[in-house]
């Protein structure tokens, strides 16, 4: 597909070039239809909810010296909608004790089980569709096993869930990937210049051979965390209104401390 | 000491009397004349009834003074032309005005004296002040120039050389008002973008220009700003890229960094939310110190607010790095308004090398590092309580946590609210 043998192309070029100068070299090295779809809006930007982190499960009695856990880290939409639209495949990087470490996962849901006992540092890296973004996007996720309160029972029926929210941001947005994710659940779509049309999409290649990547019927489902911004907004304007208070009122105390000054000021500095 | 211009103009040496005679001062007996003040019926000019009105006037030997009324030269009105049913029909006729209204219209101009505001307010039917405009001026200026014998003859007239312009008009008077109505956030948001679009000019250029320069707006603009952004006087317009720098605010250095970091991050075509703000939150503390930065995080954990956010969405991390922002102003303010209560105290004592480094200061100082909240603004009960125990002795301000979860007081919840 022409997609993706541009992206071949293309690749390492990437990283080196920044600014006018890459669309440019793109659109002299790519065909024509391809610097077409190659088009990038300026100063729009599309983002993706997602969370990421793991859960793990005590074993129990079943439980070993090395492998007391079974869990499984993963990468989710924020509100469990497929994320194959924008991610091609996942790459999960494990301490260097587990065999092949490099897990590759080609398909949603982007996720990675196995059993251990320690706890350390993931890296996944995300691949994007070729229309998406051809640089890699990578998240840290630090493995938790044992609960918070470490006094309290482990239980093997309630499992220890981690999650951050985050978005990935992908700015000046091709207007294929825009037209191909346009009215998809997983994405925040921005707000177009008025009058602008997009041109039809174009699936992506593997898109037939998806089976539901979405994470709606997980079985660890019912463990994921809700994260709703309303809270944390209020939160953030209760905090900004005082702190305005507070300033108003110091201005205030300055603007009066000012004028008793003048009147104090030993007559040689006037 | 006199100033040079006073000297120059007296020639000399300033006055030292005063210049006006004191004799003249003192009531002077009136000459020949037998002055009297009666009551008595005046007419004015100006009235168009014969209304018999009184007042005060001054007789001088018997004879009341004479002429008009002094006021009635005021009773000025404006020339509004008026046109005859033929020259309507002939010239005047507008789809989107019938005539009785052009009639009303004109009759209020003449009552009115052109204000268009008390126009508008009592026109019957709903128009605007511009449209009332638009269709005064545009059936005077037809009119005018129907009656002209000749083009050339009123070529001159201001109605005729400068038409009234209603979209021009309508614009300028919205992005007026919208620049009345901007908030501060919207000013700086403003110098953010102006800022930028130096720098894409700048890097363009340096590019060799290879695509044309595209209007620079911010996607964090949301349509009424980018209107905004045009409205603004031709600042921003898309063939020309070079935009004034003296429209940047003052605080250069500080927007100069968060529009390098947004500039920055754009290269990376793909980046995490979380990243962006840790990068903004750098960019804008990067004039402060340590202390400083650690002074704005204990200022976050006392208001109930994460350090990093928990559900990092656009609008969470703007109010986010907002709210960081105007901790750090307060803290400024803070600073400032204790240099000023030092040098208000040394004016008093009289003890210039009094330090705002003096132990008496010190406490204060402490005092305003450790506890964010002023008297008069409390989280709940609790908390006053443990900042008046926390009062009691000068020595213990300035002693360091041993267990932050008792010392500090409770966090504020969203439920406090």
């Amino acid at each position: 597909m022409i997609n993706s043998s541009s992206s071949k192309k293309h690749g390492t070029d990437q990283q080196e070039i920044s600014g006018p100068t890459a669309k440019s070299q793109r659109a002299q090295m790519g065909k024509p239809e391809e610097s077409e779809n190659k088009k990038r809006l300026k100063d729009v930007e599309i983002s993706v909810p997602i969370v990421f982190g793991n859960a793990a499960f005590w074993l129990g009695k079943k439980a070993s010296d090395y492998q007391s856990h079974k869990w499984t880290v993963y990468v989710r939409g924020a509100t469990n909608e497929d994320l194959s639209v924008v991610v091609k495949r996942a790459v999960f990087q494990l301490h260097s004790s587990f065999n092949n470490p490099t897990r590759v996962v080609e398909s949603a849901p982007f996720e990675l089980s196995e059993s251990g006992w320690g706890e350390f540092e993931i890296a996944i890296t995300l691949y994007f569709h070729s229309d998406v973004c051809e640089k890699p996007l990578n998240l840290f996720h630090h493995l938790k096993l044992y609960p918070e309160d470490e006094s309290g029972p482990m239980s093997t029926k309630k499992p220890v869930v981690v999650e951050f929210y985050d978005e990935i941001v992908f700015t000046e947005p091709s207007e294929s990937f825009l037209a191909r994710v346009q009215n998809h659940p997983a994405v925040t779509f921005p707000r177009l210049p008025a009058g602008f049309t997009l041109p039809p999409p174009v699936p992506i290649e593997d898109e037939s051979k998806r089976n539901r990547g979405d994470t709606k019927d997980h079985p660890l489902s019912q463990w994921f965390l809700n994260f709703s911004e309303a809270d944390e907004l209020l939160q953030l304007a209760a905090a900004r209104q005082q702190v305005q208070a507070h300033i108003a009122k110091l201005r205030r105390q300055i603007s009066m401390i000012d004028g008793q000054n003048q009147q104090l000021k030993p007559p040689s500095d006037q | 000491m006199v100033s040079r211009e006073v000297y120059a103009l007296t020639g000399g040496l300033a006055p030292l009397m005063p210049s006006i005679e004191v004799s003249q001062l003192k009531r002077r007996p009136p000459s020949d004349e037998k002055i009297t003040w009666q009551w008595l019926p005046f007419t004015s000019s100006a009235r168009k009834d014969d209304l018999q009105l009184y007042h005060w006037a001054r007789v001088v030997n018997g004879v009341p003074p004479t002429g008009d009324y002094s006021f009635a030269k005021y009773n000025k009105s404006v020339d509004v032309i008026r046109y005859t049913d033929e020259e309507y029909e002939k010239y005047l006729t507008d789809p989107t005005w019938t005539k009785e209204e052009t009639d009303q219209l004109f009759d209020f101009c003449e009552r009115f004296d052109l204000r268009f505001i008390i126009i508008a307010d009592r026109f019957p039917t709903s128009r605007t002040v511009e449209e009332l405009k638009d269709r005064y001026y545009s059936v005077s200026r037809a009119i005018l120039i129907a009656r002209a014998p000749s083009p050339g003859e009123v070529a001159g007239h201001p109605l005729v050389k400068e038409p009234y312009n209603v979209s021009q008009e309508t614009e300028r008077k919205r992005a007026l008002s919208m620049v009345l109505s901007q908030t501060k956030h919207q000013e700086r948001k403003d110098a953010e973008v102006i800022a930028e679009a130096k720098r894409i000019a700048e890097s363009r250029m340096a590019a060799q220009g290879v695509e044309e320069p595209d209007l620079p707006v911010t996607s964090d603009i949301g349509p009424e700003n980018a209107e905004k952004a045009i409205g603004h006087g031709d600042t921003i317009s898309p063939s020309n890229v070079h935009v004034p720098s003296a429209a940047v605010a003052p605080s250069t250095s500080i927007l100069a960094d968060n529009t390098s970091t947004l500039a920055s991050l754009r290269m990376l075509w793909v980046y995490l939310r979380t990243y962006a703000l840790e990068q903004m939150v750098q960019a804008a503390s990067s004039s402060a110190g340590l202390r400083t930065i650690k002074r704005v995080e204990q200022t976050l954990q006392d208001l109930g607010v994460n350090l990093k956010p928990k559900v990092p969405t656009k609008a969470v991390c703007a109010e986010h790095l907002e709210l960081r922002k105007e901790i750090l102003t307060l803290l400024n303010l803070q600073k400032q308004l204790q240099y000023k209560e030092a040098e208000g105290s040394s004016f008093r004592d009289g003890s210039y090398g009094d330090m705002p480094g003096t132990p008496k200061r010190s406490l204060r100082a402490a005092d305003q590092d450790r506890t964010f909240v002023p008297d008069t603004i409390s989280f709940g009960g609790e908390r006053v309580g443990k900042r008046e125990q926390k009062r009691k002795g000068p020595g213990r301000v300035a002693e360091t946590p041993s267990s932050p979860a008792h010392k500090r007081p409770r966090k504020l919840k969203a439920s406090d609210l």
